[in-house]
């Protein structure tokens, strides 16, 4: 039962105060400013005059930036569904698990989750690159297939050509999505964890198969799970900076790396700052979207 | 209209015992939420001593009207006086009253002893005094050697005699109980309603209850005020409510009862009829009734006060009765045993069922009442109470 | 059912008690091979590039590419690296300072949207989720605006007060985290006590400190360990507002990044991986030390 602030002013006072007084000036007025920013204009090296013109948002509305806004749009996206193709079966496997191997797993899952995002990136490169991991990999099982053709009096394979996994887009997608699977399971193991198991038994029981049953009654009971982690991966996908810095080629560049560019190195920043809002909104579009999934699936109880 | 019974329980005895004093007046006091009225206009004078009971199902303002008294809550209209202080001002910590809440609200995180000890040390009692203080409450809850314990490690049971203890080693004038006994199992709920009781005697402070439960509320209180949605319907000792309700509300709220509508035809000083019309036969009162001639009253019935004969031929007539009166016939319809007593449901003339039940006097059933049989269903000229609203 | 199914299943009904090492049930995904498969290459997918990372920072090798034998002495340069200790210490300097204020103004904050209703309130709980949900880049460009234009962090402060910029923007990102962590816990909270000890005889402080107070720690310790790791290993908020005197640790190893991959940057990530699990671990069992305080 809630107390109106009314019966203790001092007691609100005093609490409310600091965490207020905070947001308004080290969170709303830094925003408020790069908001007013997208109005102005460069007026030379280090003054910005305040015109309230929207040259920033048409320039951002160019077919150069709107085709990097898809790009990011669309790699955020295709990271997701990955993701969600990897994340459900294992998050599916840790909820039917015992109790004992649940902990286990849980906790094997988001270790990777609480290191850095840096380290986790530069790890991959070592992976990825031509002299990385998974073309060692690949090399040593072509070479010995090829060895293997040989045997058998076939001609043996060609040379070797390393993949090309780095400094490109694939490279960016692969990146993105080993960052943010924990971040995928979690809400889903949630969900499925929460779920009825009666059900499941009686869709069984009434003759449908296992992946019947997932895609007939799991899917739609975990579906405010499965919301919140399309909703937790997509964001954060759709604004990554360091992963398309450091895994992308010249051609992977997403909108964080635009907007750095504008204030670091090209100085331009009330642009930067127009280009920061068009993600803002388009992140408060993504979860407005999935307010209304969350809706829909709770009315149908 | 309320005819003076004759003493004759343990909880009675002590009210008539006791001086009249009244601790705790609420005057008027209304209590309103946006729009919605938790307690209306009550006016309650609670006597110094006494183990008084607010009674009423839920939602009907008594657990509002017990935190406006511990200070949880501000009257919307009304004064509150204890000790013939207006305690409006007085924020909750420092009014002389102490509670014993629901969920008895121990502190998780102390030990028995530092929970006990707490309101103490809030008092700025000295240490040495605090330790002898919280073992005497201990001792008196049946807790004595417990105090290192952690909550966690009591039952539902330990932790409610912790409460009470934390409260009572304060001494306030006045001990406020919300619901103490809705939480426990059966036994144990017998168990600590007389265990309350002698506490009560023993410190000797006035207890104030609410509680849902009418058994609780006649078994312990020496007096029960009943509410419903906000307002106070009836005061009076558990056996003036039970035999004597003013209400119909009253009456069915507190034990069971068979109620009748009807005209009350005839009203003198010493008898009275009403003519119902799901009963076949008038019903006679030996008392007068105090009522306009032709008004709708009701008749209220307890199955306790209802005999059952068989019907093999004339009907009964009741000795204190003319005949043709106070006499239904009716057959057995239902038939529920329980053990000690079994519990009988006629259907009358005109499709109305009554309750009746017979204790099992014997191991065998002596006059052998089967389902479809027909019987005589009487009762005494005192036992009907009439209710005029 | 089918009809032929009926028999089937009165026979299953009637079946003898399971052996041990019976065949696993419907629903036991984990034991059968298709779902342990799934996770196992997951988890060989998450680990394997970082096992890797670490065991390759003792590689004696300066390109890094191919193993070539057991060194430490990647991890004595990572270690006499000045500039790289110095980013190390400002880091947790940082974390530090960004921990405990968070904490209040989380522990605050989460009371007040607990305890009060007040007009607005709605408006404030959605601000405090801002700086949750808002992309970290748009958070970063704001800080270094404001602290550029509108509040200029005066240069040349000495240690630790030039740390002073990063460390109110870790705060504004972390402290809504540790709310949104105290709420949870608040949510279990019994609100009688509260009114037992104001019956008791304690003031409004009192209360607080005594009743309130040991309820939200389990969630205050949580929340420290989060506010903690979010700073310590925050790099785009960071990015953009520290300045070539206030580099912290990730931001340092971003640059050696861009710069040498030698295994000395192996040995830093490796530290730093090291006192994060550790971190998390003594965080997991103090957590899980604490009785369930949940009755009464």
């Amino acid at each position: 039962m809630e107390q109106s602030w009314k019966q203790a002013k001092a007691a609100f006072a005093a609490i409310a105060a600091p965490p207020v007084l905070w947001l308004l000036l080290f969170f709303l007025i830094p925003i408020a400013v790069i908001w007013a920013y997208t109005f102005g204009e460069n007026v030379g090296p280090v003054t910005i005059d305040f015109t309230g013109t929207f040259a920033n948002y048409a320039r951002a509305l160019e077919p150069l930036y709107l085709g990097i806004f898809g790009k990011s749009i669309v790699v955020a996206g295709l990271t997701t569904v990955l993701c969600l193709i990897i994340g459900f079966p294992v998050a599916l496997a840790i909820a039917f698990a015992s109790p004992k191997m649940k902990a286990w797993l849980l906790l094997l899952i988001m270790l990777p989750f609480w290191t850095n995002l840096l380290i986790r990136t530069f790890a991959l490169i070592a992976v990825l690159r031509e002299q990385g991991y998974v073309n060692f990999a690949l090399e040593w099982l072509w070479n010995n297939a090829s060895g293997f053709m040989t045997l058998i009096g076939l001609a043996p394979l060609g040379e070797y050509e390393p993949l090309t996994l780095l400094y490109n887009n694939t490279a960016v997608v692969i990146g993105l999505v080993y960052v943010h699977l924990p971040f995928m399971v979690l809400p889903l193991y949630s969900a499925l964890d929460r779920m009825d198991r009666s059900l499941m038994e009686a869709s069984l029981d009434l003759g449908a198969g296992h992946l019947r049953t997932i895609w007939a009654v799991v899917v739609p009971l975990a579906a405010p799970g499965i919301a919140s982690g399309v909703l937790i991966t997509f964001i954060p996908a759709l604004g990554a900076y360091l992963t398309p810095d450091l895994l992308g080629g010249t051609d992977s560049q997403m909108i964080a790396n635009v907007i750095e560019r504008q204030f670091k190195r090209a100085n331009d920043w009330p642009f930067g700052a127009a280009l920061s809002f068009l993600l803002m909104y388009l992140t408060f579009i993504a979860i407005a979207a999935q307010a209304f999934v969350q809706r829909k699936a709770e009315r149908r109880g | 209209m309320t005819d003076v019974s004759p003493v004759h329980t343990q909880a009675e005895k002590l009210a008539a015992a006791i001086k009249p004093n009244p601790i705790i007046i609420f005057e008027g006091v209304t209590k309103r939420f946006g729009k919605t009225i938790a307690v209306d206009n009550v006016s309650l004078q609670i006597q110094e001593g006494e183990f008084f009971a607010l009674l009423g199902p839920s939602g009907c303002g008594k657990t509002t009207l017990l935190r406006m008294l511990a200070g949880f809550e501000t009257p919307t209209e009304g004064r509150i006086l204890i000790d013939g202080k207006d305690v409006a001002a007085l924020p909750p910590n420092k009014r002389p009253v102490n509670m014993v809440f629901q969920s008895y609200a121990v502190f998780p995180h102390m030990k028995v002893a530092d929970n006990v000890a707490y309101g103490l040390k809030m008092d700025g009692v000295a240490a040495a005094e605090i330790k002898t203080r919280v073992a005497e409450a201990l001792e008196l809850v049946k807790l004595g050697g417990l105090g290192d314990r952690m909550p966690d490690q009591l039952s539902g049971g330990q932790r409610q005699r912790v409460a009470l203890a934390r409260a009572l080693v304060k001494r306030p004038r006045v001990l406020l109980l919300d619901e103490p006994l809705s939480a426990l199992d059966a036994k144990l709920r017998d168990q600590m309603r007389s265990e309350l009781t002698s506490l009560q005697e023993k410190v000797g402070i006035t207890f104030i209850m609410v509680t849902h439960d009418q058994d609780e509320a006649l078994a312990i209180a020496t007096r029960c005020a009943v509410m419903n949605r906000g307002v106070l319907t009836q005061v009076a000792t558990p056996a003036d409510l039970y035999e004597f309700p003013n209400s119909r509300f009253v009456a069915d709220f507190v034990g069971s009862v068979n109620m009748f509508e009807g005209v009350l035809e005839k009203d003198e000083q010493n008898e009275a009829i009403v003519r119902c019309n799901e009963l076949s036969a008038p019903v006679y009162l030996d008392h007068g009734v105090t009522g306009a001639r032709g008004a709708t009253v009701w008749v209220a019935l307890r199955p306790e006060k209802i005999e059952m004969h068989k019907r093999t031929g004339e009907a009964p007539k009741m000795e204190d009765a003319p005949a043709g009166t106070n006499v239904v016939a009716g057959v057995i319809r239902d038939i529920v045993y329980l053990g000690s007593e079994t519990n009988f449901e006629i259907e009358l003339e005109g499709g109305r069922r009554v309750k009746t039940f017979r204790s099992n006097l014997t191991r065998y059933d002596q006059e052998d009442f089967t389902w479809d049989e027909p019987v005589w269903l009487a009762w005494h000229a005192c036992s009907p109470a009439v209710l005029l609203s | 059912m089918a009809k032929e199914a009926l028999p089937v299943a009165a026979a299953t009904l009637a079946a003898p008690p399971p052996l041990k090492r019976e065949k696993p049930g419907p629903l036991e995904y984990m034991r059968r091979w298709p779902l342990q498969l799934m996770v196992g290459l997951t988890l060989v997918f998450l680990y394997l590039p970082l096992l890797t990372l670490m065991a390759f920072s003792f590689n004696d090798s300066r390109r890094n590419i191919v193993w070539q034998g057991f060194t430490f002495k990647y991890y004595e340069k990572a270690l006499s690296n000045e500039s790289l200790i110095e980013a190390f210490v400002n880091s947790l300097t940082i974390a530090f300072f960004c921990t405990i204020v968070s904490v209040v103004l989380g522990a605050l904050a989460a009371v007040m949207l607990w305890r009060f209703r007040f007009p607005g309130k709605t408006a404030v709980e959605g601000t405090m989720a801002l700086p949750i949900v808002v992309p970290e880049i748009c958070l970063g460009v704001a800080m270094l605006v404001f602290f550029a234009r509108v509040l200029p962090w005066p240069m040349g402060l000495p240690w630790p007060l030039n740390l002073g910029a990063i460390t109110i923007a870790h705060i504004s990102f972390a402290f809504p985290f540790v709310a949104t962590v105290v709420r949870a816990r608040l949510s279990s909270f019994n609100r009688e006590l509260e009114e037992a000890a104001k019956d008791l005889g304690a003031s409004e402080w009192r209360t607080f400190w005594d009743v309130l107070v040991p309820h939200m720690q389990p969630g205050l310790i949580a929340g420290a360990l989060l506010a903690f790791t979010l700073s310590l290993d925050d790099f785009v908020i960071t990015f953009f507002t520290s300045g070539p005197d206030t580099i912290t640790f990730p931001v340092k190893v971003y640059s050696m990044l861009r710069f040498s991959v030698t295994p000395e940057v192996n040995a830093a990530s490796t530290i730093l991986i090291v006192v994060t699990v550790v971190l998390t671990a003594v965080g997991l069992h103090l957590q899980n030390q604490k009785p369930q305080e949940n009755k009464a």
